[in-house]
């Protein structure tokens, strides 16, 4: 093996009660591309964020080069030859691609001397690597291959021996990702070290010499690309958790109460983020979606539901359309028998500022049972908390407490309370365990169960494969913003991880 | 406009956090007091006595606190919806006009109490209309709301001094303002109600407006906690996403609630229109659109506390105007001064002593300061 | 041609107060750090200039003061705003009431002159410079004109102002400085990540700010007029804030919003009660609120797109 360019050794980090790094321990041989892999929230961005002196370990070593050093500021990192490329490029919009480029990097106080020196360093740059680009353009009127394409020159005009790439891939269509991995193979050749992070099984098995992995803030392995299989990664990513299996009957499937057509909804930077999905729900089944985070899944369930706008497509619930184009109103949808647990219960599904009572009406302040003429009925939301909060037992069983001193599993239980007992015949639930304790999530799984015996349509998303395992009666796999499978309730964990990871597999396909 | 922090006792966040920010102002203020030679004890003394030492000065008081209920809950409601309208100067000078053409027009033919609900109407509307115009850019065209409001102070100036130099004035008068109104045009006084209690008040303009802005507190206390439209906007306000997930829609209530806030902004008009001068002058808000973002700082946007913030800046007039002729150095422009110094430590500054304030409670008693869930799980 | 040479003589003057003012929120605004306290900031320099130099008997001891007392306004201002993460627009106004506030409290009880400082007179103002040749070439027409009466003749601040604005340019577009300071602007984390420092960027921006406002301060009572009277600045901040949005953030229009505004208001008195030129009677109230009125319409976005800084108005957390 080469000598190390990077090693890190037992660095730990904290972010409140959070253990987003757990004694990590981290060898990059030099001259080499080394994947980091690992599910949302494994770890990963904080472990590179450190190393790029964004953040500081609470404990641990870095060495470069075989020298422990210090890196406390992004400008340490810079100066040991370390370059970072972030997921959300660090880009000046309306910047010209040098003037970007030499920002923190002028050497002079004028910028006549320093662009003229980065312009022709730019030019030898292109030329080694092919790595072209106007360098007068605007960054906005740029598409994000190139701008991606700047983030790496930037790091390169500073001297970066070691690149680090932040998910890379996630913006980038199939053709720029492709252009981007010759990149950085041809990086590799000229004697850089490439630290590629990201989730898609596919990126590693493509370009790394070598692959980590991480969970739950701790690193389980690292291997040999050549030595390993996609089948080996996607279970050491997944981990074997202690399945918590819910009880549940057959399905008794009825009528069509959801039915998606040819949906495609694009992100406020007009990327594409669903692409063209249909499927149906059924009343009395669970049809979950499995995905990686940021495939598409949550921006299926906001245009669904009324809180985002789709492109094109359509949506029939109980066989009357929803206006998914125009102007779908959450509280019109509400009124129609469609219930949104979101995924973001703290911004979204909450206002944390507010009482509980307060909370367990939002969506629903306008229903007439919650209501005197134009006054609030206060005695009845109160009584109505209390009951839900006795129902769901909520705790503590105060309704006047602030939603922000709840626990997690409180919080969602508030949002679930008030998204079931409305008695829906459709009910989205997004990341419905997401940050819960271990008691609410049985609780929350038996309720969720109940809702579908009880001959609701449930439509679920989670990132937690054991969870969709356990209460979908039909799994849909989705992968940058497609459904690319579709699966049964005793589908196994590697033939979705595979999916997941968008490896088309032959077992996976029958 | 709040951020949630860390957490402290209820009673640290709501009490002692806003009185030491607000000490801190009022020592600043000392310091200038000392800085012109005066002892800022003995002002403090003049001040509360010129301000409560007898009923007429009681009654000024509370005649100057009137106007600041009124621009207080303006700016309060607006803050609730998430918005910072500092409009309420111009939007309370335009009301002028609703006043007076009500006065104008029915101060020969009706009663004070038939022409006084006229005026009021007229007062909310033309305010509310002054607003609605910042609002609706804001919430269609997304035009920064601070920014139109300012300019429509200057634009709502300009009209008035247009209005009363060239409408408004009588043709024999030299003094750009409107004739004297009848008694159909004059709002009764209140200084009964003092004299009643005991105390002497000579000639005060403390007149049944006050009730009004009572009334008006109330009225926003019920619309933003015990209505609807109130949690649409609180709701608003904290979050504009779960808004949205809730089906509120943003520029109904960007419009809604800078209408109400320019209402209430402008029966300040009230007042000292048919309250006091019985004529409409020039420059007749004099600042007190300006006080009402103070007093709703300091207030916390709560009716409970705006009333008593604007009876501290009424008594801040009030006792400033006797300060002046105790202390020749010290004019009543030193509200100005204490008035940005609240809105600086209540406001821009809030959360400056925190920080040391949850060290201090962190290392006298570390169990409050746990994570949420632990601290009221056993509640 | 003499009504057109003293309409824009007299222009030029009413415009370098809202030209220093407006350069001055250029810088902040630039770096991402919203001011409405142009205003106050303006009238605490205009007072300190007037005060000091009345004094001192020196006008430059009347500017240094005017610079250092809007320097540390601003700082007040970056405190809140950039340390604390304050609102910056309830941070402004507090300064606007400050500075009102103080500055009649002081001048009363150091002049007693009814918030008056004394007037100033010989070394303690700035007095009008001739430009070289001016005298001889006046009787050339048309040029000899506009290079005797129009721009020679002024005090050295209005050359200064107006040489600003080509300075402004220059550090915004051609140095290291002006580079980062757009850059803060419009993306914070940018900045963090190529290893400078946010925080004191943004103060070295709203130092920059200070000096401009004492400038435009010290203009107002120790060149134009012979002193300091009470709220002599008069809504100029405002409008050196309108004009900034006018001209996009970019300081040759700011140059020109604020020539424009400027002609307004000396048009607007020196057609007072009369008819103007070709439109006929217009009542000054309306040509006052026109800067306003202007400003208003373009944030409608029907005349053009004013897009302010990117960050603006936002304070930098490092994201997690």
């Amino acid at each position: 093996m080469a000598e190390a360019a990077i090693e890190l050794i037992g660095i730990n980090k904290s972010f409140g009660a959070v253990h987003a790094n757990r004694d990590i321990h981290l060898e990059i041989p030099r001259g080499t591309i080394h994947g980091i892999i690992g599910e949302n929230g494994a770890g990963k961005s904080t472990l590179m964020s450190i190393l790029y002196g964004f953040y500081q370990a609470d404990s641990g070593e870095i060495q470069v080069g075989g020298k422990p050093t210090l890196i406390k500021t992004p400008n340490d990192a810079i100066a040991v030859g370390i370059g970072m490329v972030h997921q959300h490029f660090m880009l000046v919009q309306n910047f010209t691609v040098i003037e970007n480029i030499i920002l923190g990097a002028e050497g002079e106080a004028l910028l006549k001397t320093s662009i003229a020196k980065a312009r022709s360093e730019l030019e030898r740059l292109e030329r080694e690597y092919g790595l072209e680009v106007d360098p007068d353009a605007v960054i906005e009127e740029l598409p994000v291959g190139l701008q991606q394409r700047v983030e790496i020159l930037k790091a390169l005009y500073r001297g970066a021996e070691i690149l680090i790439l932040d998910e890379p891939t996630g913006v980038l269509t199939p053709a720029e990702a492709d252009h981007l991995f010759r990149i950085l193979k041809q990086l590799k050749e000229q004697g850089k070290t490439i630290v590629l992070i990201t989730h898609k099984l596919r990126e590693i098995m493509a370009i790394t010499d070598n692959v980590s992995v991480m969970r739950q803030g701790t690193m389980v392995a690292t291997r040999k690309t050549s030595e390993t299989t996609v089948e080996e990664l996607a279970e050491l990513m997944v981990g074997r958790r202690v399945l918590l299996r819910v009880e549940k009957g057959e399905t008794k499937s009825g009528g069509f109460k959801l039915s998606v057509k040819n949906l495609t909804v694009k992100d406020s930077r007009g990327v594409t983020m669903v692409d063209d999905v249909s499927f149906d729900v059924r009343a009395g089944e669970i049809v979950g979606i499995a995905g990686v985070a940021g495939n598409g899944q949550s921006e299926l369930i906001e245009a669904i539901s009324g809180v985002r706008r789709a492109v094109s497509g359509s949506v029939m619930l109980d066989g009357k359309p929803i206006d998914v184009v125009g102007v779908a109103d959450p509280g019109e949808l509400r009124d129609r028998g469609l219930a949104h647990v979101p995924e973001d219960r703290h911004h979204v599904g909450l206002v944390l500022a507010f009482e509980e009572n307060e909370n367990s009406i939002l969506g629903y302040h306008d229903d007439p049972k919650y209501l005197k003429g134009p006054f609030l009925d206060i005695d009845a939301i109160m009584a109505d908390a209390k009951e839900k909060i006795e129902k769901y037992d909520i705790r503590p069983g105060n309704p006047k407490l602030k939603t922000a001193n709840f626990s997690g599993g409180n919080q969602q239980k508030i949002v679930l309370a008030r998204e079931m007992e409305q008695d829906p015949g459709v009910l989205i639930v997004g990341q419905p365990t997401r940050g819960v304790d271990v008691g609410a999530i049985e609780f929350i799984h038996k309720r969720l169960i109940a809702m579908r015996d009880a001959g609701k349509a449930v439509l679920l998303i989670s990132v937690e494969l054991d969870e969709i395992r356990s209460l979908s009666d039909r799994i849909l796999v989705m992968f940058a913003g497609r459904v690319v499978g579709e699966r049964g309730p005793d589908a196994t964990e590697g033939e979705l991880g595979l999916l997941m990871a968008g490896v088309e597999h032959k077992e996976a396909a029958e | 406009m709040s951020t949630p922090y860390a957490k402290l006792p209820g009673w640290a966040d709501y009490g002692l956090i806003p009185l030491i920010n607000l000490l801190v102002a009022f020592i600043m203020a000392g310091l200038v007091v000392l800085l012109v030679g005066e002892n800022p004890l003995r002002a403090a003394v003049i001040l509360v006595d010129g301000a409560f030492g007898s009923g007429q000065n009681i009654a000024y008081t509370l005649y100057y606190a009137t106007n600041f209920i009124f621009t207080g809950l303006a700016v309060a409601v607006a803050f609730h919806a998430g918005l910072f309208n500092i409009g309420g100067e111009g939007q309370a000078y335009i009301a002028g006009l609703g006043v007076s053409l009500v006065a104008l027009a029915f101060d020969s033919v009706l009663p004070w109490w038939l022409t006084f609900p006229l005026a009021i109407a007229g007062a909310a509307l033309v305010g509310a209309l002054w607003a609605l115009i910042p609002a609706y850019l804001q919430a269609k065209r997304g035009s920064h709301i601070v920014i139109t409001t300012i300019m429509f102070n200057f634009i709502a100036a300009s009209v008035m001094v247009y209005m009363l130099v060239n409408v408004l004035k009588p043709a024999a008068e030299q003094a750009p303002q409107t004739r004297q109104f009848l008694d159909g045009g004059q709002l009764p006084k209140l200084n009964f109600i003092l004299e009643a209690l005991g105390l002497s008040v000579r000639s005060a303009p403390l007149n049944i407006s006050f009730l009004l802005a009572l009334v008006m507190a109330v009225f926003v206390w019920a619309l933003i906690w015990r209505t609807r439209l109130g949690y649409e906007i609180r709701t608003f306000g904290f979050s504009p996403k779960a808004a949205r997930y809730a089906g509120i829609s943003e520029s109904r209530i960007t419009i809604i609630a800078m209408m109400i806030s320019g209402g209430l902004a402008g029966m300040m008009a009230l007042n000292p229109i048919m309250g006091d001068q019985h004529h409409m002058a020039l420059d007749f808000v004099a600042g007190a659109g300006f006080v009402g973002i103070a007093v709703a700082l300091m207030g916390r946007s709560h009716p409970i506390g705006i009333v008593p913030a604007a009876i501290l800046f009424g008594m801040l007039y009030q006792g400033g105007a006797e300060l002046a002729f105790e202390m020749p150095n010290i004019s009543r422009d030193m509200i100005v001064i204490i008035q940005g110094l609240v809105i600086l430590f209540a406001g821009a500054l809030e959360h400056m002593f925190r920080p040391t304030i949850q060290t201090l409670f962190a290392s006298l008693s570390p169990r409050s300061m746990g994570i949420p869930a632990a601290k009221t799980g056993g509640a | 041609m003499d009504l057109l040479v003293q309409l824009l003589d007299a222009t030029i003057r009413v415009s370098v107060p809202l030209l220093l003012a407006c350069l001055a929120g250029l810088y902040s605004e630039r770096a991402g750090i919203f001011d409405i306290g142009l205003e106050g900031k303006m009238l605490a320099g205009a007072f300190a200039g007037a005060s000091a130099a009345a004094v001192s008997g020196s006008a430059w001891v009347g500017l240094l003061a005017a610079v250092a007392i809007a320097v540390l306004l601003a700082l007040v201002h970056g405190f809140a705003s950039i340390t604390h993460r304050g609102n910056q627009i309830v941070s402004g106004v507090a300064i606007n009431f400050i500075a009102a506030g103080s500055t009649i409290i002081l001048g009363q009880a150091w002049f007693r002159q009814g918030g008056r400082t004394p007037a100033l007179s010989g070394d303690a103002r700035f007095s009008a410079i001739e430009l070289p040749g001016a005298e001889a070439l006046r009787d050339v027409p048309v040029i000899g004109t506009i290079y005797s009466d129009l721009i020679s003749g002024h005090s050295l601040l209005v050359y200064v102002a107006f040489l600003m604005v080509p300075f402004t340019w220059w550090v915004l577009f051609r140095t290291r400085f002006g580079l980062r300071l757009r850059a803060v602007g419009e993306n914070p984390a940018a900045v963090d990540t190529a290893g400078i420092s946010v925080t004191w960027l943004r103060y070295r921006a709203v130092i920059c700010t200070g000096i401009l406002t004492g400038l435009a301060g010290a203009y107002l009572s120790v060149a134009q007029n012979a002193g300091f009277v009470k709220d002599m600045t008069a809504g100029k901040g405002y409008i050196a804030l309108a004009a900034l949005i006018f001209a996009k953030w970019k300081p040759v229009p700011a140059m020109f919003a604020c020539l424009l505004f400027g002609f307004l208001d000396a048009a607007s008195i020196r057609f007072q009660g009369m008819p103007w030129p070709v439109i006929g009677k217009v009542p000054v109230q309306l040509i006052n609120a026109l800067p306003f009125i202007l400003t208003i319409i373009l944030l409608a976005g029907f005349i053009g797109k004013a897009i302010p800084p990117r960050a603006g108005g936002v304070p930098y957390v490092k994201e997690r």
